[in-house]
């Protein structure tokens, strides 16, 4: 976990992890996503954000693999990326949280983050059953960068305890420290906020930028709330019914025309 | 002591032996509902199938026999080998890996995310092919398995107990199979490797968590499919240990396959979740209706182990439906 020499404190050079290039996503007949273009830089915090139905979930699903577009491509550190299956896509770098929690909830806090040391452990399941040398300090090893993930989420104390038990809150931070575990080049956070009190959002906000700060780690989120994300992002993308109506920093969005009017809803005059 | 306490004794030990066979099988079938949510109604006819393999391989009998001999009109039945025991069971293990690897490619990889019933059916249908496959690939007669486990009484035993009655008793010493303390033993090893792969290795943790939420387990690396063919090959590992000690017990044959009805009340006890569990539901069954054979049978015309297992795990249902030591599971609404 380097700092990322481009990146200081959320200030980017302008190098494009990802582009998303005309991207077309339909179901049956309902247009998921109409021909979205944009790019993510290294070492930022990019936004998607958009009304209800905008079209937000199913980018991120897009961008992980879950969907695969009908048109379009996907560019992944200056290449264009293959139809992949999404845990191909997570061995790439590629980490996300979901918007409904989507923990392992029969394990532990610590397994649960452990599994996201999964593409980074090589070594199979009999040198692992024997238990000895080489396996023995893989485990070891990954186990000390999950310590550090727990360290950082500030959630030691409940290590041990299932995730089922867990409130609300402190499940979306060990999804967040999952999906922190698996070092990624990309962050993908599906509404890390949703459902949060003002207090557990500003702690989310924080956490959010000291992983973006500290690690360099490159953020893509999505809120559907526009407050707290104008404040933490370096440059929002704005959907609405599909299609993109805004992509600049947060006050170029903030005083974009097309996108007051699809938060305030326009007067038919 | 006095010799209706130790038969009491005897009886209780013997149950707690036929319970540990129980378990083997209800074993098979913990491993595959955790890892996918799927009952496998096929897991009785894969111990058969593999059992069947087993004997195949080590008499060196010609696969389809019957079949090229119809077809072709040749007489050919064995090969003029046979096989030692260990070469012919690390020869199941792989046509086992095989079957695994065929379930998931013509099976599982077209149900994906559909609901827990259509994959049941599946199952049913599975278990009826393999089982005319198996009987078209090794012929239908009863076959003996010998792999090499002591079998019989325990003379030891015998004599060790024999002194514990009290002077004067009538009390002939504790009769033991040497054969089910070899499936005990065999049975306990089991377990503990099985439940230290899934609790300390990367991929049992990965079983675990394909487990609990598929997308989840995608999004961190995990193939389904990988998780897929590991967890049928273990479970036709399994069914292979409990087909062999079943085999070498009753002989080869299809009411071997019927085993699986016997592990259905011991996973409705132990629950359907957990692999002690599976074992202490197993020695509960097994001791408990040896015990009410003993005891209550005589009063209401014996023939009670037949259904005391069932009635046993009816009453679970009704008071304690995860079983033992299954997971509780609480729906908010």
């Amino acid at each position: 976990m380097s700092k990322a020499s481009i990146s200081i404190g959320g200030v980017t050079g302008k190098v494009p992890v990802m582009e998303i290039k005309n991207i077309v996503l339909r179901f049956g007949g309902v247009v998921a996503i109409q021909d979205i273009s944009f790019d993510i830089y290294e070492g930022e915090i990019r936004a998607i954000i958009g009304p209800n139905g905008a079209g937000k979930s199913s980018m991120l699903n897009v961008i992980n693999g879950f969907y695969h577009p009908q048109e379009g491509e996907v560019w992944f550190r200056g290449r264009k990326r293959a139809a992949m299956k999404p845990y191909q896509i997570a061995h790439q770098g590629i980490a996300r949280t979901f918007q409904n929690i989507a923990l392992f909830k029969g394990m532990s806090a610590l397994d649960n983050i452990m599994t996201g040391r999964f593409t980074h452990m090589k070594k199979g399941v009999f040198s692992q059953m024997i238990w000895k040398g080489s396996a023995e300090r893989e485990e070891y090893e990954n186990r000390e960068i999950v310590e550090r993930v727990i360290d950082f989420l500030e959630i030691q104390h409940i290590r041990k305890t299932p995730v089922g038990a867990l409130p609300y809150g402190l499940q979306k931070r060990v999804e967040l420290g999952r999906a922190l575990a698996a070092e990624p080049q990309l962050l993908l956070l599906d509404e890390p906020m949703a459902g949060m009190n003002v207090e557990e959002k500003e702690d989310m906000s924080r956490y959010i930028l000291d992983v973006n700060s500290e690690f360099g780690t490159t953020v893509a989120l999505i809120e559907h709330d526009m407050g707290v994300v104008m404040d933490i992002s370096d440059r929002v993308v704005v959907m609405d019914y599909g299609k993109k109506i805004g992509d600049g920093s947060p006050d170029e969005v903030r005083n974009d025309q097309a996108v007051i009017d699809a938060y305030l809803g326009v007067s038919d005059n | 002591m006095s010799a209706d306490f130790l038969y009491t004794i005897e009886v209780i030990l013997n149950g707690l032996m036929a319970g540990v066979l129980y378990a083997l099988v209800a074993l098979g079938f913990v491993l595959i509902f955790k890892a996918s949510g799927i009952f496998n109604y096929a897991q009785g006819v894969m111990a058969l199938f593999a059992a069947l393999t087993l004997v195949g391989l080590q008499e060196g009998r010609v696969p389809f026999a019957h079949l090229i001999n119809a077809t072709f009109g040749t007489h050919v039945h064995n090969f003029d080998w046979t096989l030692p025991a260990v070469a012919a069971i690390a020869l199941t293990v792989v046509v086992m890996v095989l079957f695994a690897i065929c379930v998931e490619k013509l099976i599982l990889k077209h149900l994906v995310n559909q609901e827990p019933i259509i994959l049941f059916m599946a199952t049913i249908g599975l278990a009826y092919f393999m089982e005319g496959f198996g009987d078209l690939m090794w012929g239908s007669d009863v076959k003996k398995l010998n792999v090499g486990i002591p079998q019989g009484g325990s003379l030891w035993f015998e004599d060790l107990t024999i002194g514990w009655a009290a002077e004067g008793e009538k009390f002939y010493g504790m009769y033991i199979d040497i054969l089910d303390v070899w499936a005990a033993v065999i049975a306990l090893v089991l377990v503990l490797v099985l439940t230290i792969f899934s609790q300390y290795t990367k991929s049992g943790r990965a079983l675990r968590a394909v487990a609990d939420d598929h997308q989840a387990a995608l999004s961190v690396g995990i193939s389904l499919r990988m998780i897929w063919v590991l967890v049928w090959s273990i479970s036709g590992f399994v069914a292979l240990v409990a087909g062999m000690m079943w085999g070498a017990k009753s002989g080869v044959q299809f009411s071997l396959s019927l085993i699986a009805l016997k592990a259905l009340p011991v996973l409705m006890l132990g629950g359907f979740t957990s692999i002690p569990g599976a074992i202490v539901g197993g020695l509960i069954i097994g001791a408990g209706e040896k015990l009410f054979e003993f005891f209550i049978g005589p009063l209401i015309g014996g023939a009670t182990e037949n259904w005391f297992a069932y009635v046993l795990a009816l009453l679970f249902l009704v008071f304690r439906p995860q079983g033992l030591f299954g997971e509780k599971i609480i729906e908010r609404v």
